[in-house]
C-alpha cells in the first residue's frame, strides 16, 4: 500500500476490508471541532480594562480604537463598553471586527499588550468566553494531564552503521513511481534497503544530516527514518510545492504556491491565522507550525509595456544562519526580516531597513573573526547604484545589528554572494559594465572574514564574464567558469574557459593573495561540483544537447609540480574526463569517494538513468533505467572524532588501507568464486533440462511411430529424386585472384 | 566480422529466413519483394514477383522445395523455389502477419490481422511440398484470437501446438490438432506487443521478443520462462544461435517515438547475449534504422539482420567467436574431452 496520508493510520491497514462507517471518529470530531457561531467569530472581548465613568468613556474608547484598528477594521459604534449601575464602566468591552481573520490577529497580536503602567490589555475571543469562560464548562477539579507511555523509538542514525562494515553510503533513487534507497555497491548492483511504490508525489529529498527522507503528497509532506523506514512527522500543509529544511534538522519551511485555505470545519493542525498564508514554519520535533507566513507580491521591473508582473517566489525563501537559532527573510529592496528561535518573534520587534536591498546570505558556519569573542551570526547583503549612492557590499553582525565590513563599488550590473564552507571567505562576483553599458566584465571581492578587519582583495584580471563560481568546500582554493559573450538564449552555447585559482604560498601559517594558477579554453563546461571534502573537483556540462563532458581534476596531485607553480598551494592535473550523454545532474557522495551523475526524465527523455564514478573518474557504473527521476546520496551528519582523532587516522592511513584493500580483495574473489557457483549451477541445469526434454521428445515420437529425425527421411528422399531427375552434376567455382600487379612504362 | 550488405530492397525488411542447410537467405520487405541470396557470398539468386501489398512474412520448408510468403495484399502464396512460380494463392479478409511451416513441411499456419470488423485469426492449411502437387483451397483450421490478436504464432515440436504471441504481452498455446486454446499467459509488460517468436532447433524451446525491451526464453510445452535477456530498447526479433549457446536481439527506437534520431540515440544493434547465463556479450553495429528481423545461420555459421534501413546484413561468425567460452563451459569441454 502507498504510503500517503489517505492512510493515517498506523496498523498496515488494507482497504479492501476498512468500511469507512465502521471506523469511530467522534473523539476526533469532539475534539477538532470548531464550533464556529456564525456572526460571533467577528467579536472579541478586551478586558483588564481601565476604569471609567461615563464622561471619560469616549476618549478611552478613542484611545483603545487606535491600538485595535492596528490588526484589523473596526469602528466607535462597534466598540460596545458596559456600565455598571455605579456608572463606572465594568472594566470590558466587546470589539466587533469585519472578519473572523482580523479578530483572530486581535488575539493574537493584542493580547498582554500593556495599555498603561498599570492595565495590561487582555483581548479573548467572545466565542472562547462562551466555551471556557461559561460556569461548568470547565471542571473545578485538577485532573493531572495522562503521560503517554514510553515508546522506545526507533534509531534515526543506524543507516549510519553498515551491516557489511565497509561504511558504505545510501543513495535515494525515484524512477517511475517508485521510490527506494540503496547502499552504494561501486560496480555492482546497489543493494536494495527498501522500495516503495508511489512513496511520493513529487520529489524526494534528504534531511541535511540525513536523518530523514522527506516524501511530499498534496495533503503535506512526510519524514520517514529509522531502519525499518516508518514514517516519523507529518506536516500537513496543503498543497505543498517546495521544502527546506534548516541546516541543523531542527525546523522545516514549506511552501505552497497556493495560500492556505482553511475549511469551515477546521483543519487538525492549522489554525484560523494560517488561513491565506503560503509558508509555514514547522519545529520538526514537535511536528507543529510555529509561524507561518503569506507571500510576499514582489513586482520585477516593467516589461515592454510598462506593466510589472510579480515575480517568481524566490526559493529558499526563509534562509537560516548556520546554527538554526535565525530566520531571516529579504523584502527585495527594502529590508531584512530576521526571526529568532524558537520562538519565531521578530528580532527587536522591527525589520532591519536596508534600501535598496537585492540579496542577503547567511555565512554557512558559525564565523570566527580576528578579535571577536561575543556570540554571532553574520550575513552580507548587497544593494545596487541608486540614484547617485554606490553600489554597496555590506557584512552584517547578528544579534547587534552592526554593519561590520561594507565595501562600495561602481558600475555593478549584477553581484552574487559566494561564502566558503567554513565561513573564511565571502567572494562577490561583481558583474561591471563600462560606462557605455555595453561591455562587460567581471570582478571578484573577496573578503577574509577570520583575517583582523576583514581586509577585501580583488581579483580584476578576469576579461570575461563569469557564469560560474564555486569555492572549494573547507579550502581556499576556487573555480570560475566564463564565457566571453553574456549567456543569450541561443542554440550552440557560447564556448567557455575554466579557470583555476589558488592563494600564494606563504612562510608560516598565513594565506597568501588568491592567483590564477591555470585556464583552460574552449570547453564546454558550465558547472562545477567539488568533493565535500576539498582537493577534488568535477568540471561537467550539464542541460546540453551536443556535449556532457566530465573533467575530473586533483588539485593536490602528488606527482611532479611544474615550475611555473611552485609559489602556488595546489598542483593542477586533469585526472580523467569522462561523457555522460545527456547529463543533467552531478553529485559527490558525503564522503568524497564517488560521484553519481545522472539523466533525470523532468528535464529530457534520451538516455535516462545514472552512472557512479570514483573520485579518479573511472566509471564503474552505468545503470540505464526508464523514467529515471531523482538521485540523491544521503548526507551525514558532521564527524564525532576529535581533530586529533582525524589526525592520527591521517597518519596511519596506509595501515588501515592496507586492511580494506585485503578485504577487498576478499570479497571480491569470493563474490568471483559465487558467481562462477551460480553459473555452474546454472549450466548444469540447462543441460539437464534439456536432456530430460530430449529423451521425452524421443519418447513420444517413438509412441507415435515417427522417425527421430523429422526431415531427415524427407530430405534424403528428395535427394533421391534429383539423383534419379538428372546426371550427378560436379560444381567448379574458379577463383581468380591478382596477387600482384605491376606497370612498366617503356620509354 | 566483416558482413556482406545485401542492399536489393527498396523499403525496410520485415523479415529474414534461412533455409535448413543454411546455404540460402530469404527476405522480404515493405517493397513488395522476396529476395533470395547466397548465404556465403551474397549473391542474390533471384526474387519471387506477384504480391501487391507490403510483404510481412516468409518461410521455406524444411526440404528447401517451397516457401510461403504472407502479405498485405490480404494473401498467403506459395512459391517454388527453384523456378520462381507462384504455385498457389490464399485470399483473406486481412493481412496476413506471419507464417510459418510446421517441422516436417506438411503444414502451414497464418496469422491473419484484426481489421475492418475481422478478429484476428490463426489459420492452419495443409501443404503438399510437391510443386506439381495441386494445393488445397480448404483451411484445416481457424483459431479466432477474440481477446487480444496474435502478432506471430509458430509450431511446436511434433506440431503438436501452436504457439502465439499476442499484442497484450501474452502468449498462448493451442492445441495443434484440434486448436483449442490450453494456456494463455501474461509473459511480457501488459500492452507490450511481442513482436517475434522463433524456434530453437527441435522446437522444444522458443524465444520471444517484446516493445517491453525484454526477451524470453520459454519453453513449448509448458510456456515455463527459462530465461529473460533485459535491452535498454523495444525489441522487434530474438533468434538462438546453434553450435554455440548465444542469443541474438535487434531492435531500436522508432523514428516515430525519438525527436532526434542519430545511430547513438536509436541503439540500432544486434545484441548477443548467452543464452544460459543472460548476461549480454556483444553488440554489432552497422544498420542505420532499427533491426526489424534477425535470422540465425541453422548451422551455426552466421546470422543475418534487415532493418528499417533496408539493408540485410549477412555475417560470418569468425573463430573469436567459436573460441570464445565461460570459465564453467571451457571445465565442462575439458572434463567431456
Amino acid at each position: 500500500m502507498a504510503p500517503s496520508f489517505d492512510h493515517l493510520r498506523d496498523e498496515d491497514l488494507d482497504e479492501d476490508d476498512f468500511d469507512q462507517d465502521e471506523v469511530d471518529i467522534s473523539d476526533l470530531q469532539e475534539k477538532y471541532e470548531v464550533s464556529l457561531e456564525q456572526g460571533y467569530d467577528t467579536f472579541v472581548v478586551v478586558d483588564n480594562l481601565p476604569q471609567v465613568d461615563e464622561g471619560k468613556k469616549p476618549s478611552l474608547i478613542k484611545f483603545l480604537l487606535k491600538k485595535l484598528n492596528t490588526v484589523g477594521k473596526t469602528r466607535e459604534d462597534l466598540i460596545f463598553m458596559p456600565m455598571g449601575e455605579d456608572g463606572q464602566s465594568l472594566r470590558f468591552a466587546f470589539v466587533e471586527y469585519s472578519s473572523a481573520a482580523e479578530a483572530a490577529a486581535a488575539v493574537r497580536q493584542l493580547d498582554l499588550v500593556p495599555l498603561d503602567k498599570k492595565n495590561i490589555m487582555r483581548v479573548n475571543k467572545l466565542t472562547d468566553i462562551d466555551r471556557y469562560g461559561r460556569e461548568g464548562r470547565i471542571d473545578e477539579n485538577y485532573t493531572p494531564p495522562k503521560i503517554e507511555e514510553f515508546h522506545e523509538q526507533e534509531h534515526l542514525r543506524s543507516f549510519m552503521a553498515d551491516p557489511t562494515g565497509r561504511g558504505r553510503d545510501q543513495f535515494v533513487m525515484y524512477r517511475g513511481d517508485s521510490v527506494g534507497v540503496f547502499w552504494n555497491n561501486e560496480k555492482d548492483q546497489p543493494e536494495n534497503i527498501v522500495d516503495r511504490p508511489h512513496w511520493t508525489e513529487t520529489f524526494v529529498q534528504w534531511s541535511p544530516l540525513g536523518t530523514y527522507l522527506t516524501s511530499v503528497h498534496a495533503q503535506g509532506v512526510q519524514l520517514w527514518g529509522g531502519p525499518s523506514w516508518t514514517r516519523q512527522k507529518r506536516f500537513p500543509h496543503p498543497f505543498v510545492n517546495l521544502v527546506a529544511f534548516s541546516p541543523g534538522e531542527k525546523y522545516l519551511v514549506t511552501w505552497s504556491n497556493r495560500p492556505i485555505a482553511i475549511p469551515d470545519e477546521g483543519h487538525p493542525i492549522l489554525t484560523l491565522d494560517d488561513d491565506g498564508k503560503n509558508y509555514i514554519i514547522w519545529d520538526i520535533e514537535t511536528s507543529k507550525p510555529i509561524r507561518s507566513f503569506a507571500q510576499l507580491d514582489i513586482l520585477g521591473p516593467p516589461d515592454e509595456n510598462g506593466v510589472k508582473k510579480p515575480l517568481k517566489a524566490p526559493w529558499p525563501a526563509f534562509k537560516w544562519s548556520a546554527d538554526d537559532k535565525y530566520v531571516a527573510r529579504l523584502t527585495p529592496g527594502a529590508s531584512i526580516s530576521v526571526y529568532e528561535l524558537p520562538r519565531m518573534n521578530l528580532l527587536d520587534k522591527t525589520a532591519i531597513k536596508i534600501e535598496g536591498v537585492v540579496d542577503f546570505e547567511w555565512a554557512p558556519a558559525s564565523p570566527q573573526r580576528d578579535g571577536i569573542k561575543t556570540y554571532e551570526q553574520l550575513f552580507c547583503f548587497w544593494t545596487p547604484e541608486i540614484g547617485s549612492n554606490p553600489a554597496r557590499v555590506a557584512m552584517m553582525s547578528i544579534p547587534s545589528k552592526e554593519v561590520v565590513r561594507s565595501l562600495n563599488l561602481f558600475s555593478v550590473t549584477d553581484a552574487k554572494l559566494h561564502w566558503q564552507s567554513d565561513a573564511a571567505y565571502l567572494c562577490v562576483k561583481v558583474d561591471r559594465h563600462s560606462k557605455s553599458k555595453k561591455s562587460q566584465a567581471t570582478t571578484l571581492e573577496i573578503f577574509r572574514v577570520k583575517e583582523k578587519g576583514v581586509p577585501v582583495e580583488v581579483v580584476d584580471t578576469i576579461k570575461d564574464t563569469v557564469i560560474n563560481f564555486a569555492w572549494e568546500p573547507k579550502g581556499d582554493r576556487f573555480v570560475i567558469i566564463t564565457t566571453t559573450e553574456p549567456v543569450a538564449a541561443t542554440a550552440v552555447p557560447p564556448k567557455t574557459s575554466v579557470t583555476f585559482f589558488c592563494p600564494e604560498k606563504m612562510k608560516g601559517s598565513a594565506i597568501g593573495n588568491f592567483k590564477h594558477l591555470r585556464t583552460l579554453d574552449k570547453k564546454n563546461n558550465n558547472a562545477i561540483y567539488w568533493s565535500p571534502k576539498g582537493r577534488f573537483v568535477v568540471v561537467a556540462t550539464v542541460h546540453n544537447q551536443q556535449s556532457s563532458d566530465l573533467d575530473f581534476f586533483d588539485l593536490d596531485f602528488e606527482g611532479e609540480k611544474p615550475e611555473s607553480d611552485k609559489d602556488m598551494t595546489a598542483n593542477l592535473q586533469l585526472m580523467n574526463t569522462a561523457d555522460h550523454y545527456g547529463v543533467t545532474d552531478v553529485e559527490w557522495d558525503p564522503s568524497g569517494r564517488f560521484v553519481a551523475t545522472w539523466a533525470s526524465a523532468w528535464k529530457h527523455s534520451m538516455e535516462n538513468g545514472y552512472h557512479i564514478y570514483d573520485f579518479k573518474g573511472e566509471v564503474l557504473r552505468e545503470e540505464p533505467i526508464e523514467k529515471f527521476k531523482q538521485f540523491q546520496w544521503r548526507p551525514r551528519p558532521a564527524t564525532l572524532l576529535s581533530k586529533e582523532e582525524q589526525k592520527t587516522i591521517r597518519k596511519n592511513l596506509r595501515e588501515y588501507s592496507r586492511i580494506f584493500e585485503v578485504e577487498d580483495t576478499e570479497r571480491i574473489n569470493s563474490a568471483d568464486v559465487a558467481v562462477v557457483q551460480e553459473r555452474r549451477r546454472l549450466l548444469e541445469e540447462w543441460l539437464a533440462w534439456r536432456k530430460s526434454m530430449e529423451e521425452e521428445v524421443a519418447e513420444e515420437r517413438a509412441a507415435l511411430g515417427l522417425p527421430a529425425d523429422p526431415v531427415a527421411d524427407l530430405l534424403k528422399a528428395k535427394t533421391a529424386e534429383l539423383a534419379a531427375g538428372e546426371e550427378e552434376k560436379i560444381i567448379e567455382e574458379i577463383m581468380e585472384e591478382v596477387l600482384e600487379e605491376t606497370e612498366e612504362i617503356v620509354a | 566480422m566483416r558482413p556482406i550488405l545485401l542492399s536489393g530492397h527498396e523499403r525496410a525488411l520485415t523479415q529474414i529466413k534461412y533455409n535448413r542447410d543454411g546455404d540460402l537467405i530469404f527476405s522480404v520487405s515493405k517493397d513488395q519483394q522476396i529476395c533470395v541470396w547466397f548465404a556465403h557470398n551474397g549473391e542474390r539468386l533471384g526474387t519471387y514477383h506477384g504480391h501487391v501489398g507490403a510483404i510481412w512474412t516468409v518461410d521455406v520448408d524444411p526440404t528447401s522445395t517451397i516457401i510461403a510468403s504472407g502479405s498485405a495484399d490480404n494473401t498467403i502464396r506459395l512459391w517454388d523455389i527453384k523456378s520462381g512460380k507462384c504455385l498457389k494463392t490464399w485470399e483473406f479478409p486481412t493481412a496476413v502477419k506471419r507464417v510459418e511451416f510446421n517441422e516436417d513441411g506438411t503444414k502451414l499456419l497464418g496469422v491473419t490481422e484484426k481489421r475492418m470488423g475481422h478478429l484476428g485469426t490463426i489459420v492452419v492449411l495443409d501443404i503438399k511440398v510437391d510443386v506439381d502437387a495441386e494445393q488445397t483451397d480448404e483451411k484445416e483450421l481457424t483459431i479466432v484470437c477474440d481477446e487480444s490478436k496474435a502478432t506471430v504464432a509458430g509450431w511446436s515440436y511434433l506440431s503438436k501446438y501452436i504457439i502465439a504471441g499476442h499484442e497484450d504481452g501474452s502468449v498462448s498455446q493451442y492445441d495443434g490438432k484440434t486448436g483449442d486454446l490450453i494456456y494463455n499467459i501474461p509473459i511480457h509488460e501488459l500492452n507490450m506487443a511481442i513482436t517475434d517468436l522463433q524456434w530453437s532447433p527441435d522446437r522444444t524451446y522458443f524465444i520471444t521478443a517484446s516493445k517491453d525491451k525484454t526477451s524470453k526464453l520459454i519453453t513449448a510445452s509448458e510456456l515455463e520462462v527459462l530465461k529473460t535477456y533485459i535491452a535498454d530498447t523495444p525489441l522487434n526479433s530474438a533468434t538462438i544461435t546453434t553450435k554455440k549457446d548465444f542469443v541474438v536481439l535487434g531492435g531500436g527506437q522508432a523514428a516515430m517515438d525519438v525527436t532526434r534520431t542519430s545511430a547513438r540515440q536509436g541503439k540500432f544493434e544486434a545484441r548477443f547475449y548467452h543464452k544460459i547465463f543472460e548476461d549480454e556479450i556483444g553488440r554489432v553495429r552497422g544498420h542505420f534504422g532499427p533491426l526489424n528481423t534477425v535470422a540465425a545461420d541453422p548451422t551455426g555459421k552466421g546470422y543475418a539482420s534487415g532493418g528499417e534501413d533496408g539493408y540485410v546484413r549477412v555475417h560470418q561468425f569468425d573463430k573469436g567467436y567459436f573460441d570464445f567460452m565461460y570459465e564453467v563451459e571451457r571445465e565442462r569441454q575439458n572434463r567431456l574431452a
